[in-house]
């Protein structure tokens, strides 16, 4: 392997540089922790690319600046941790809404509120699936080391201008603030989708238009194409309505679009499962606690094996019930009070006991503790 | 009935782990770093570092984990200690019932005085530095040739450039001579 190809990074760091390889080139933010060292990172790292960084007022303007920054024709991003995101999600509906694309990165520590700020959590799960109001569907991925960082952050651009949404990566404070030597790819080595523009002269341009995959064409402003965004609900010209059939069109737009087409979005690492009778479903830092039980547990002859998932939303019911379909027993195990483990009840069929493992006090759970809990379920 | 699997398991799986532990200041994250781009290097080994992070880094003792394989590592915090090197009396207190049974203890003789064990690695890392390296500041540098010396879980060589690399300028020839002197010092120890 040639050296010069492998960095030592932070979780975070990884992020910058994944993000700076899909094409991030607007930053905005507020720093908070555990996140800081992204908003660093892209502070010293955009301007040799020709990006822009700007530290905003708060977590509103930093949301908006990006928005702006999208319609533009640019890929942003902006990064926070929970008190931040809660602040950003009126913003983040209204990208929705609009269909503009942009990442936001939500590096997890304890709340509720101001909580734990240099303490583990996973517990904004939910809501970077039910953040803001309004019915809607959302992407999330969860990467869960530094190398997983760098790609999924390539991922989540990619998704993002695939379907012109706001992307949420969560991270969490442990894989943020960890350091690996993680392989560097060349130019090239990983697809990067740029957002379909419109290929009709402006005056025959439909802003919202109904395409076959639910996704229109958008064109930066400043390019010569005029059109209206509002977060009003809004007819296929952008203008505002109220008629009921318009309305319907677009929320299943919005539905559609990411619905019809999960085979695109899923991800999941599936280990040792293929004779497995007792499970670990988990995402983020607590599947590489998970990797590392079922390896020991293995070692002793114990049929168990892990489910991780790097697509949290939209939530792959129909593949975790197919892997899980030879299962007894499923342990899903997370650091909150409870929040992936009830997808994983509606996914699965009753006879299959879907059991807790949670750990809330800030720290990260262990693989002994994953083995504690499988001694306990056999 | 519960069934018994952690009593089972042998954690004899490739994987090393190490800690520099110390009180803020001492350079423990700085050497923890440099240990792992000097084991990373050359690309054979997988390497993970972890820190102490807010409150706990303000605190007493403060430490830096460095996990090693050469299989993917799966879980990226220390689990167990191969080695642990303890440059205050605090930190040992803290960090030695996270050592594995066998595994290498390394302190800082100047500083630490009670010896939880017979069966450690000492050297005054601090003493070392101030009096044969030019300064108390090169301490960890001194720590850290010592365990090259008594691991030869990474080259000395390397050892030497990535050190080179992250130290400020001016302070080269003091950080080679405080890596000398630890690994030498730590040869004459070894078992």
């Amino acid at each position: 392997m040639a050296k010069n190809k492998r960095k030592l990074l932070q979780g975070n760091g990884a992020c910058v540089q994944g993000a700076i390889y899909a094409g991030l080139r607007f930053f905005a933010g507020y720093p908070i922790t555990p996140s800081t060292e992204i908003a660093e990172n892209c502070a010293r790292f955009l301007p040799q690319v020709g990006g822009r960084f700007i530290q905003m007022e708060d977590e509103l303007g930093s949301m908006a600046a990006i928005i702006g920054a999208s319609v533009t024709g640019m890929k942003s991003m902006t990064a926070t941790s929970g008190p931040g995101y809660s602040l950003m999600q009126e913003n983040i509906g209204y990208a929705y809404m609009t269909e503009i694309p942009c990442v936001v990165v939500n590096v997890q520590r304890g709340g509720p509120s101001t909580g734990l700020p240099t303490k583990v959590s996973q517990s904004d799960t939910m809501q970077a699936r039910w953040g803001t109001h309004g019915d809607y569907n959302a992407i999330a991925v969860a990467p869960s080391t530094v190398a997983d960082t760098f790609t999924e952050t390539i991922r989540a651009f990619n998704l993002a201008e695939r379907f012109r949404t706001p992307v949420t990566i969560l991270l969490d404070e442990v894989i943020a603030h960890m350091r690996a030597i993680v392989p560097i790819p060349e130019e090239g080595e990983y697809e990067i989708v740029n957002r379909v523009k419109p290929t009709k002269p402006p005056e025959e341009y439909i802003p919202y238009e109904i395409t076959e995959n639910f996704v229109s064409p958008m064109p930066g402003y400043g390019e010569g194409y005029r059109y209206h965004i509002t977060g009003l609900t809004h007819n296929t010209l952008g203008f505002s309505t109220n008629e009921p059939e318009e309305i319907v069109v677009k929320l299943d737009k919005l539905k559609n679009k990411i619905d019809k087409f999960q085979d695109e979005i899923m991800k999941l690492r599936v280990n040792n499962m293929d004779d497995a009778e007792v499970a670990f479903v988990s995402y983020g830092s607590v599947s590489r606690a998970a990797l590392q039980a079922v390896s020991l547990a293995r070692s002793v002859g114990v049929k168990v094996g892990t489910i991780q998932l790097y697509t949290i939303w939209p939530f792959p019911y129909d593949k975790l019930r197919e892997i899980c379909s030879r299962c007894q027993k499923v342990i899903v195990a997370e650091l909150n009070m409870g929040q992936i483990i009830h997808e994983v009840r509606r996914a699965l069929p009753e006879d299959i006991e879907v059991l807790p493992l949670q750990r809330y006090d800030g720290e990260i759970l262990t693989p002994t503790q994953l083995l504690e809990k499988l001694e306990e379920v056999l | 009935m519960a069934v018994r699997i952690l009593d089972k398991i042998k954690t004899s799986q490739d994987r090393f782990e190490i800690r520099l532990s110390g009180s803020g200041g001492q350079g423990m994250i700085f050497g923890s770093v440099v240990l792992c781009e000097a084991i990373g290097k050359e690309g054979a080994k997988n390497v993970v570092q972890s820190q102490s992070y807010g409150p706990e880094a303000r605190g007493g003792a403060s430490k830096a984990d460095v996990v090693i394989s050469s299989e993917e590592i799966y879980y990226p915090k220390a689990m167990k200690l191969d080695l642990l090197l303890a440059m205050t009396q605090e930190a040992l207190d803290k960090y030695y019932k996270d050592l594995k049974e066998n595994g290498i203890l390394v302190v800082d003789t100047s500083l630490v005085t009670e010896m939880p064990t017979k069966d450690y690695y000492g050297l005054p890392f601090t003493q070392m530095a101030r009096e044969e390296a030019g300064h108390v500041m090169v301490a960890n540098v001194v720590a850290l040739g010592a365990i090259c010396a008594l691991t030869g879980i990474v080259k000395k060589e390397d050892l030497i450039e990535a050190v080179l690399l992250r130290a400020p300028r001016g302070t080269e020839d003091r950080n080679r001579k405080a890596l000398e002197i630890g690994y030498n010092e730590a040869l004459k120890l070894k078992k």
